[in-house]
């Protein structure tokens, strides 16, 4: 090597590095400069404005909380117990929460030394430990209490409406009526409501213990005031998270089936005529290209909603995206099998059967499994648009801001489902095909 | 000569007992596979009627009519033609966004992923013991769809870009952690031997020793997601969290009379999916099959 061609590599490795430095530097000054776009285009600045973090204390407390509402009418007096103020979850008639008691006062202990006493004429007390008695007194539509003007923040007052937080719990006072909300962990009534007579039964005595209800077995009756629960409505939400899987299911095989023929149009080997094999991959390019979205839209027009929609939707739009996969896997498939099957006289369909499909059979299998798994996330989104399925459920649980703790058994639902849906499909791939490694 | 016949007797005898039980497998193998296609399309056929049913509209009465609304839209758009483009300049800061969420929340969660899958992949991990945990968070950010971290966070934050790009982020991190992680598995150690040999810490021995190795397939991957995560935005805004899909949903709630605007956005949204699968497609083909090709 002469010294020419030594000195000639040399400009050319430092034009290398040169070149490299450059692009180890640009490169993350334009992410940094776009991302400085994004900080004002999305407006990230005036988020902390906008947040409601009341919302978000609500949304982290109310999903793993519930609170027992005890309501006196201040018109005619008339005392109500219900967790979470619902019908649903009353009390039934001459029963009460084991915290409340009295009859001419009624004592409700909040815990903590929190005691609210609500006295006959309208009349309430509340005992805070290390701030003192509160007084109030509903005349009418106006409220007086002995608060003066300077109450800490905990306390908001007005001649309209009191409304008193302690970390035990919640009182509003109005014209109408006088509020007392009880916190206690957990999902309260999530097996059986006030008026089921299985109420407040543990397992062995319903499993084990004599029978409760005259009329019915313990197991059946027990499994069907569960499964018929009006407040946690499980049987909804178990035909929900089925129509959810069934969109995902009959999507998937339905564009599966739909997919193998179309993409032996597709693929060069199998269709020598150029116009047929155009044809089609724009066919596929086309519904990939509409997308779910828009075809949900369209679909949901035509069949109203509901999982059907959902099904046909995800069809059409993997139809297209199979139908690239397996032409893709349909052009590299080897010769030599289909020769052998030919040289045995075999016709087209047999040299299909026995020579093309057993090669490509595990990559179709592969990635009709997946996307089985991604498809019952996409069922999910699509049931939140189109009415059907879990997804509608959590969209209408999240629009009443109202059941968070619906909300949180909704997604731990849905997280499962997904994740069952992952491992089922990767053990059938593992027992169809074998594992990869 | 009688040991000869014998073993002939012998021979035959376990060609045909061969030829027998082979027969035999192969009638069960058909019969395991009839019986599994007969499950399959039972399944098929009673799952489509239990969804004809539970849906509003019945399949056969709604077949029909599929037509409609796309016919009904393109004549409404065709009547306003002279419109269109202008309307569609009116979308496209919309379209702007839509990209926009994609892009970034591609940016976050490929580099979330990248570090989660360098800390989840034998051989590899920071902390080798911890790589279960970092596998099933990684399973956890997966399973979760976006439309539940999207709805949550609207609800907190209030609607808008922002809900849609963390939620597609998370999702991202989980999914191209777990492509990633399969990818740097199949990494040659020697280079970060030898950089360990030098002194190299863990994220020297990465970015110096395994990037390099992995940077197509991690890109290729990375376009992939970009794609997917360009729907999943415009699906994200028909609940709110902004961009296309939002003022499609906005277009749709007017009904007849402003079907142009609807397919305004039809056009941009088909015309950008379209775009960017193209692209994807060619430059990932680049990336995993060499420069030249």
């Amino acid at each position: 090597m002469t010294a020419a061609d030594l000195s000639l590599v040399k400009t050319e490795a430092d034009a290398l590095f040169a070149r490299k430095r450059i692009y180890t530097v640009a490169f993350p000054a334009i992410v940094l400069a776009y991302f400085v776009y994004i900080f004002f285009a999305f407006d990230i600045a005036g988020l902390t404005k906008r947040a409601n973090w009341d919302n978000a204390v609500t949304l982290a407390s109310d999903s793993w909380s519930y609170k027992t509402h005890v309501t006196r009418d201040n018109r005619s007096g008339e005392m109500s117990y219900a967790v979470e103020g619902e019908r649903k979850g009353a009390y039934p008639e001459g029963q009460r929460p084991d915290w409340v008691s009295g009859d001419d006062i009624i004592t409700i202990d909040l815990g903590g030394d929190t005691i609210v006493r609500l006295l006959p004429e309208q009349r309430t007390e509340i005992e805070v430990p290390g701030f003192g008695l509160i007084e109030a007194q509903a005349e009418g539509r106006t409220i007086t209490t002995n608060l003066s003007g300077d109450a800490p923040d905990w306390i908001n007052a007005s001649n309209r409406r009191v409304a008193i937080t302690t970390p035990e719990g919640r009182v509003t006072i109005t014209g109408s009526k006088t509020e007392v909300f009880n916190y206690f962990p957990g999902w309260e009534l999530f097996w059986f409501t006030f008026d089921s007579p299985y109420h407040g039964h543990g397992v062995f005595e319903i499993l084990l213990g004599d029978r409760i209800d005259p009329t019915r077995p313990n197991v059946a009756g027990a499994v069907s005031d569960w499964w018929n629960n009006a407040m946690w409505r499980h049987k909804d939400v178990a035909w929900a998270i089925g129509e959810t899987i069934l969109m995902a299911f009959l999507g998937t095989m339905g564009a599966a089936i739909i997919a193998l023929p179309l993409a032996f149009m597709a693929a060069k080997r199998f269709a020598p005529v150029m116009i047929v094999r155009a044809a089609t991959r724009r066919l596929f390019d086309f519904v990939r290209g509409v997308d779910a979205l828009i075809w949900t839209v369209v679909l949901a027009r035509a069949f109203g909603p509901g999982p059907l929609t959902g099904t046909l939707a995800i069809l059409i739009t993997d139809t297209g995206t199979f139908g690239k996969i397996f032409s893709e896997a349909l052009e590299n498939v080897d010769q030599k099998q289909i020769e052998g099957v030919a040289s045995t006289g075999a016709k087209p369909l047999q040299r299909y059967r026995f020579g093309v499909i057993p090669q490509i059979v595990p990559i179709l299998l592969a990635q009709i499994l997946y996307f089985l798994e991604s498809n019952t996330r996409s069922a999910t989104i699509i049931g939140a648009i189109t009415g059907g399925g879990i997804g509608l459920m959590l969209t209408q649980a999240i629009q009443t801001q109202k059941d968070w703790e619906e909300v949180a058994y909704y997604i731990v639902l849905i997280i499962a489902m997904v994740m069952a849906m992952d491992s089922f499909s990767g053990w059938l791939r593992g027992k169809l095909i074998g594992r990869r490694d | 000569m009688t040991d000869a016949t014998l073993a002939a007797a012998q021979g035959r005898q376990t060609v045909d007992s061969i030829q027998t039980s082979y027969m035999a497998q192969v009638q069960r193998r058909r019969l395991y596979g009839g019986l599994a296609l007969l499950i399959f399309v039972v399944l098929m056929v009673s799952g489509f009627n239990v969804a004809d049913d539970r849906n509003a509209g019945g399949f056969w009465d709604g077949l029909h009519q599929i037509g409609d609304y796309p016919a009904e839209v393109l004549a409404e758009a065709w009547e306003k033609r002279a419109d269109l483009p202008a309307l569609i300049v009116k979308f496209f800061p919309a379209l702007v966004e839509t990209i926009n969420i994609a892009a970034v929340s591609t940016l976050i969660g490929a580099a979330a992923g990248l570090i989660l899958s360098l800390l989840s992949t034998r051989g590899l991990a920071r902390w080798p013991r911890l790589i279960p945990v970092f596998r099933r968070s990684m399973d956890i950010m997966r399973a979760v769809p976006e439309i539940v971290i999207a709805l949550v966070l609207i609800f907190v934050l209030g609607g808008g870009p922002v809900p849609a790009m963390i939620a597609i982020a998370i999702h991202t991190a989980g999914a191209l952690g777990k492509m990633f992680s399969e990818v740097a598995e199949n990494a040659d150690l020697k280079p970060v031997e030898g950089l360990a040999s030098t002194g190299a810490n863990w994220s020297q021995r990465m970015w110096l020793g395994v990037l390099p190795q992995v940077a197509p397939n991690y890109l290729s991957y990375a376009l992939l997601r970009f794609e997917i995560n360009i729907r999943a935005s415009a699906i994200l805004g028909f609940v709110g969290a902004g961009g296309l899909g939002y003022e499609l949903r906005n277009a749709m709630a007017w009904g007849p009379g402003r079907f142009d605007e609807a397919a305004a956005i039809f056009i941009l949204l088909f015309g950008t999916i379209v775009f960017f699968d193209q692209i994807s497609s060619r430059y990932r083909n680049r990336l995993t099959e060499g420069h030249n090709a």
